[in-house]
């Protein structure tokens, strides 16, 4: 139960030439298609096991709506199939399709016996949805006077009352607020735990690459990539910075990790070291020492502008610190071809135990969708360890000095 | 034309079609202060309005009964069924727009729709209708056993009104025009049914056009029932009959079809 099989899926929207045609079409007999087809998805293949949890990312019109409703059978595709096995609660944009002028009660009742669960069940388990929704006596206020948060709070609670094998989210939990979205996301969880299978839409890498342990990018209605979440979140990043059009290029590093480098090339990062107090470069660090980041660009055309930005991530690919040299005043202008530029980056290493990337970009300006010269991830991975500090846990170190008054 | 899987599909869901039903019928009158009975006042209204202008102002006799109620007897039974027709055509064409949050966002079987709105028009039509009952009762012009008859005609009444219902919902998504141009029509339909004049007061010639209109030999049916006691012409309901298989068998095929199609335009 929960195993989804997409193959060759495509869909297709008519495109009629003008408001007569479609008439036309449907009444003349024989008459050729008046259409034209619009291709919003084409040749979509992935299988998930039972269990499974997969992110789909894409920009926006990439095809990923489309793809969710196909699958969850709302939409009928042109082309291929989807076979799906076992209970399915879909989040498809937001409200599930409620009815504005009935109340939240009414529809939470409405939704239930659309999901297909009997009337006296959908009475226990009001008391839990009511609970987990959080919304108080609006449960008894017609839906449009919730707010869209609101909404989306009633919505989940009722797709998830029950663990469903099949579990579709729509992107819908970006509109609820921190506090929901955590308590939303533990729930997807702990039902994941329980064996959940998981198809999920979502910007939110953070919460991608916690959750999923596939990702699939659709880039103009096709898949693009699919691979893990870090692989494909680097190479959607490249891609929207590539919009220019040059290469994207992705390696596998002798770790197993999938470097991705894209850009134009007119300059590009040489060396990436971290050093310790000393001047060594070191691939293993303790926990707070002094460190600097040393960074060799080379320029290979002459260049008005150069932002040099590096990130700091760790072993799953969450953002720990970014910067660059627009933000820190420190951005060079009129460079010439052929040369060298080295940087160097210091600070205090106060980063938990765990192994850690570096990723480096060159632009023009503060954003990597300016004039993108070279995006490197995976530049250089160091591991900090705790030598000699006491016992802690977490990915920052933020000693305390503590003081106690009894 | 109607698979088994169609079937299944309404029996699996019969607990959300009985409760949108109900929510429907209580959404309808919850923010109003008088609730339910503004359902008896709206044909009420318009019940008093006829019989006064075309009863009383108009002069306008009834040939051959001379009862008391005649007159609004004859109204009531023709306003009351044409009610029904209207509502469920006129609901019918505009389900699945009205419904395309749901239709876009859940997956189910997407034949509840019109179904909800047939049962709805039902149970408002078994209120009023009950009502009326009742009112034939007390003024001691019920009919008897030919009472019964009704039953028959409104089988047939209501099967043209949910063939035509499918037709024109689905085409409404498509083309937005025919739930504009249908509300015309509607209002021709009515006023060339004998619904408010009796057949007599239409000019000789006209009156075989009459024959041309379904909803005609209906309304008819119903009058001669309950104004008169007598049972229908049952051969001056074949025509209705087909036309009412025509357009279920139209409608569901349109249905099938295009409901994939649907969604995609909504």
């Amino acid at each position: 139960m929960g195993a989804i099989k997409v193959s060759n899926l495509g869909k297709a929207y008519k495109q009629y030439g003008n408001r007569w045609s479609r008439l036309a079409e449907w009444i003349l007999p024989g008459a050729a298609p008046r259409h034209k087809l619009k291709w919003v998805l084409q040749d979509i293949n992935f299988e998930l096991a039972p269990g499974d949890a997969v992110g789909i990312i894409g920009i926006n019109g990439a095809g990923k709506s489309t793809l969710l409703k196909l699958i969850t059978g709302t939409a009928q595709p042109t082309a291929g199939s989807v076979a799906i096995s076992g209970s399915v609660a879909a989040l498809l944009e937001l409200g599930m399709g409620f009815h504005p002028d009935f109340t939240g009660r009414q529809n939470v009742f409405m939704a239930g016996q659309l999901l297909g669960i009997a009337v006296h069940e959908i009475e226990a388990l009001m008391p839990e949805i009511e609970a987990f929704a959080e919304i108080g006596d609006y449960i008894d206020q017609p839906v449009r006077v919730y707010s869209s948060g609101m909404q989306m709070r009633l919505a989940f609670s009722v797709a998830t009352v029950r663990r469903p094998d099949v579990l579709i989210v729509d992107e819908a939990l970006s509109v609820g607020d921190a506090y929901f979205q955590h308590k939303s996301f533990d729930r997807i969880r702990e039902y994941r735990a329980r064996g959940t299978t998981l198809l999920i839409v979502s910007h939110d890498r953070a919460a991608m690459q916690s959750i999923c342990d596939r990702a699939i990018l659709l880039d103009g209605g096709r898949l693009a990539k699919q691979g893990s979440p870090e692989e494909v979140m680097d190479y959607y990043n490249a891609l929207i910075a590539e919009r220019e059009g040059s290469t994207v290029e992705q390696v596998v590093t002798p770790e197993g990790r999938v470097q991705t480098t894209s850009g134009n090339g007119r300059a590009n990062v040489t060396e990436v070291a971290i050093e310790n107090e000393h001047g060594r470069a070191l691939e293993i660090l303790n926990v707070g020492v002094p460190a600097t980041l040393r960074i060799r660009v080379r320029i290979n055309e002459a260049l008005p502008r150069l932002v040099l930005g590096y990130m700091i991530k760790d072993r799953l690919g969450q953002q720990i610190f970014g910067t660059n040299t627009h933000y820190l005043d420190h951005a060079l202008t009129d460079l010439a071809a052929g040369e060298v530029v080295d940087y160097r980056f210091s600070f205090p290493l106060n980063l938990g135990p765990g192994s850690y990337s570096v990723t480096t970009a060159l632009t023009s300006s503060e954003t990597h969708l300016g004039d993108n010269y070279e995006w490197r991830d995976l530049a250089a991975i160091f591991t900090v360890v705790n030598m000699n500090r006491r016992e802690f846990v977490g990915c920052s170190w933020l000693e305390p000095q503590v003081e106690i008054q009894r | 034309m109607i698979s088994r899987s169609m079937l299944g599909g309404v029996w699996r869901y019969r607990g959300f079609i009985a409760g949108s039903v109900r929510r429907e019928f209580q959404a309808r009158y919850r923010n109003s202060l008088l609730g339910a009975a503004w359902t008896i006042l709206n044909p009420l209204a318009m019940i008093v309005v006829y019989t006064v202008i075309f009863s009383q102002v108009m002069g306008n006799r009834l040939q051959g009964n001379t009862g008391h109620f005649a007159y609004s007897i004859y109204l009531c039974a023709g306003v009351l069924t044409w009610g029904l027709f209207a509502e469920i055509t006129t609901r019918g064409q505009n389900v699945f727009l009205e419904n395309a949050n749901l239709i876009k966002k859940l997956q189910f079987p997407r034949i509840c729709l019109p179904i909800v709105v047939v049962l709805n028009s039902l149970v408002n039509f078994a209120i009023i209708f009950g009502l009326f009952t009742a009112f034939l009762a007390i003024s001691g012009a019920f009919p008897g056993w030919t009472f019964l008859a009704l039953l028959p005609v409104l089988a047939v009444q209501v099967l043209f009104s949910i063939g035509l219902a499918m037709v024109l919902g689905v085409l409404n998504v498509f083309f937005r025009d025919v739930g504009q141009f249908f509300g015309i029509v509607l209002q021709f339909w009515f006023w060339f049914t004998p619904v408010v004049y009796p057949v007599t007061a239409l000019p000789e010639q006209y009156r075989t056009w009459l024959s041309l209109n379904p909803m005609a030999a209906v309304v008819q049916a119903y009058q001669g029932i309950l104004l008169n006691g007598q049972l229908p012409a049952w051969r001056s309901l074949a025509p209705v009959t087909v036309c009412a298989l025509l357009f279920c068998v139209l409608g569901m095929h349109l249905f099938r079809k295009r409901a994939g199609e649907m969604v995609d335009e909504l």
